[in-house]
């Protein structure tokens, strides 16, 4: 019992690190190949929810993260990058330092909310909640420090790999499975292809800054 | 135990989610043709007649799913307006389409999303179990990030964008409150399906971990709020109302916002039932407030119809937010009266705005000027439903607005003074615009224009309806209603 633990929070807590990880990339290419990472923590650590709750169920969670975040989106992703000829592009607003130090701030956050009040709770869920809402708040920190498009939409798949540890690791919660598997496919087919795709076609540049001049309304 | 009801009590409930579901599929396979909208209006007129049909059946729930007054007069009003909306849509996209705006084959894809976004909407109104809600009300954010998009321009891309990232902030932060929900709900319910319905999470809810109860609302609150456009969350409403097609607006505020917060307001009942959960009245109220003050400024100084008629949108649902978050029985039936004739009286104008924007060639205030002299018919249906939602008696809104401020100054005086503060600088700023687009004389380009007005007057016939004379048994369930929220 105590082995499955451990292993949980080892899995866990990789994704936290890795979350950091994507952080300071500031190169796109580097910032995919670091996603594929958290994606195959995010499977493994589903997988491993799924033995130690016999549930079979969600393999189909785990296969998923395997194949569709692990593989397919960022095969997809750097095939864009790549066409877009923006691989060498730096992508940084806000200095690595900061936001380091912005990330590390909102993990113990993260402990410091969850940890009081989820005390009557199997120390499974407990801790596995108190990571995953590290990487979703990560995540958000991501979304927000970057203007590139790619690196919007990574931090929201970093951001909904934290949601998907958070709703595997709450024993028996019903529709897991259909929401990821939903997730998924929305985010991935719809997003992708509709949003890059023409975000390519009006713009040279897929910076969303530069977006911000066509604005119906004057402001100020 | 609770003996599980039968199956066939909910045949109602699953065809309101059903058929646009089905029609959405249907439209999403057949090529798009001239009678491609018609087939759109068909669709939702049986909706709607499904949804009326739930008057007569009754009231029904299990794990999944739930039937009870809330939610019939939600589907009853989305299905409505989702009807008007489709046939003042029909007459809109006609003429998108010869102006060259939209081509033919979007059709195709706009009429499927229109029926994807009202089974959505439906689907999150009947669910039971919270993390079905969260499902429909996704779904629903999603498929109008794609039409806010429609237009591709780089103003409507923008926009869809701003939307998405946003919306997915809310989609995330909801989803988490979900599972703590879950988990509050599991220690008294057992693992599985039973954890996370509503009716057995508000039952048993005094005997729930309050901490987590409290934990899971603050998630709710930043999720959820983010879709009803509550101040500090509100920036994506705007714009996506601003760049989208104009039924999808009219939709968008009548509509999406009104589930977002019934979805809360789900949430609101656990809570209240569990006495040492934190208090949820004085976050909904301070929110509430914060939006009505802030729309009420923010309507000045704006330059784009569809931007000005949101920042309404964002007043009108501060004001409902905050009746409900004051509470009682009076206040809870202003808030749901309130939310019946914005949602009528805001798509009503947004159908006049669709047209007049058509008419006009610009929805920039300065181009529209004089519209009583060139376009009598839609600038009475525009005047009327402008001083509707600005609190004119005899409509609706004012009835459900005087309730309000009356039942807030007996509670709450000093914020009563702010509330009444904010609905007088929204009304001042209300007029303003509407007396610079009606008179003077006529300005820019100025095409005739073969408008629907039926969808328009009917709705401002109801509002007008309703702040007249509201028949007793539709009274006296909006009461029933108003309790049930305690």
């Amino acid at each position: 019992m105590n082995l499955a633990l451990d292993i949980a929070h080892l899995l866990a807590g990789g994704l936290v690190v890795i979350s950091f990880v994507l952080l300071y990339q500031t190169r796109l290419v580097s910032l995919l190949d670091s996603y594929v990472a958290h994606a195959v923590i995010l499977g493994c650590a589903v997988g491993w929810q799924a033995i130690s709750q016999h549930e079979p169920a969600l393999y189909v969670t785990a296969l998923l993260a395997l194949v569709v975040k692990a593989g397919v989106i960022p095969l997809a992703l750097r095939r864009i990058v790549r066409k877009l000829n923006i691989h060498r592009e730096v992508d940084q607003v806000v200095s690595v330092g900061l936001t380091m130090l912005a990330g590390t701030g909102l993990t113990a956050l993260s402990v410091l909310v969850m940890l009081p009040v989820t005390i009557h709770e199997s120390s499974i869920a407990r801790e596995d909640l108190m990571f995953a809402l590290a990487v979703v708040l990560l995540g958000l920190l991501m979304m927000t420090t970057r203007r590139n498009a790619v690196s919007e939409i990574v931090g929201f798949m970093s951001l909904e790999n934290g949601l998907v540890l958070a709703a595997t690791g709450a024993k028996g919660m019903p529709l897991v499975v259909e929401i990821s598997v939903v997730l998924s496919i929305l985010i991935a087919i719809f997003v992708i292809a509709t949003f890059l795709f023409h975000i390519r076609e009006q713009f040279e540049t897929m910076d969303v800054q530069a977006l911000d001049r066509f604005r119906g309304d004057l402001h100020g | 135990m609770v003996e599980p009801l039968p199956i066939s009590d909910f045949i109602g409930g699953a065809m309101v989610v059903g058929i646009p579901l089905a029609m959405a599929l249907l439209l999403a396979l057949l090529p798009s043709r001239g009678w491609t909208p018609l087939l759109n209006c068909l669709g939702s007129a049986a909706t709607l007649a499904a949804a009326l049909g739930l008057l007569r059946q009754p009231q029904f729930h299990n794990d999944i799913f739930i039937i009870d007054d809330f939610n019939i007069y939600l589907l009853i009003l989305n299905s409505f307006v989702g009807f008007t909306t489709s046939l003042f849509s029909a007459s809109y996209i006609a003429h998108e389409i010869a102006s060259g705006k939209l081509t033919l084959p979007m059709l195709r894809f706009y009429h499927a999303m229109y029926q994807a976004l009202i089974g959505a909407m439906s689907l999150a109104l009947v669910a039971n179990d919270m993390g079905l809600l969260w499902v429909g009300l996704e779904i629903a954010t999603l498929v109008t990030v794609m039409m806010v998009g429609i237009y591709r321009t780089p103003a409507a891309i923008e926009a869809a964008w701003k939307y998405f990232i946003l919306g997915s902030v809310g989609i995330a932060l909801a989803f988490f409150g979900t599972i703590l929900l879950y988990l509050a709900g599991q220690g008294a319910l057992g693992d599985g399906l039973p954890a996370l319905a509503w009716n057995r999470l508000h039952q048993a809810s005094a005997s729930l971990d309050p901490a987590l109860l409290s934990l899971s609302f603050v998630f709710f609150v930043v999720g959820y709020g983010t879709k009803i456009g509550l101040v500090p969350l509100h920036a994506w409403l705007p714009d996506a109302h601003a760049e989208g097609p104009t039924p999808i607006s009219a939709v968008l505020s009548g509509l999406l916002l009104n589930v977002a917060l019934y979805a809360l307001l789900r949430c609101k009942m656990i809570l209240a039932a569990n006495l040492q959960t934190l208090q949820t009245a004085p976050i909904l109220m301070s929110m509430g407030l914060a939006s009505v003050l802030f729309a009420a400024l923010m309507l000045y100084r704006r330059h784009d119809i569809k931007r000005f008629f949101a920042y309404s949108s964002i007043e009108q649902m501060g004001l409902i937010t905050f009746a409900f978050g004051i509470g009682g029985p009076l206040a809870n039936l202003a808030g749901l009266l309130q939310m019946t004739m914005h949602s009528l009286t805001k798509s009503g104008i947004f159908f006049a705005v669709g047209h007049v924007v058509q008419a006009k060639g610009s929805q920039q205030f300065q181009d529209v000027r004089g519209l009583s002299m060139s376009h009598p018919v839609l600038a009475w249906g525009l005047a009327l439903g402008v001083l509707a939602i600005a609190g004119m008696p005899p409509f609706g809104i004012f009835m459900s607005e005087f309730l309000l401020v009356t039942t807030t100054f007996a509670r709450q005086p000093l914020l009563a003074l702010l509330l009444v503060s904010g609905v007088l600088v929204a009304f001042a700023a209300l007029l303003l615009r509407l007396q610079q687009m009606l008179l003077g004389e006529p300005s820019g380009v100025n095409r005739p224009i073969e408008a629907s007005t039926l969808p328009l007057f009917a709705h401002l016939a109801l509002v007008l309806i309703g702040g007249l004379y509201l028949p007793a048994p539709l009274l006296h369930w909006f009461r029933q209603v108003a309790l049930l929220l305690g």
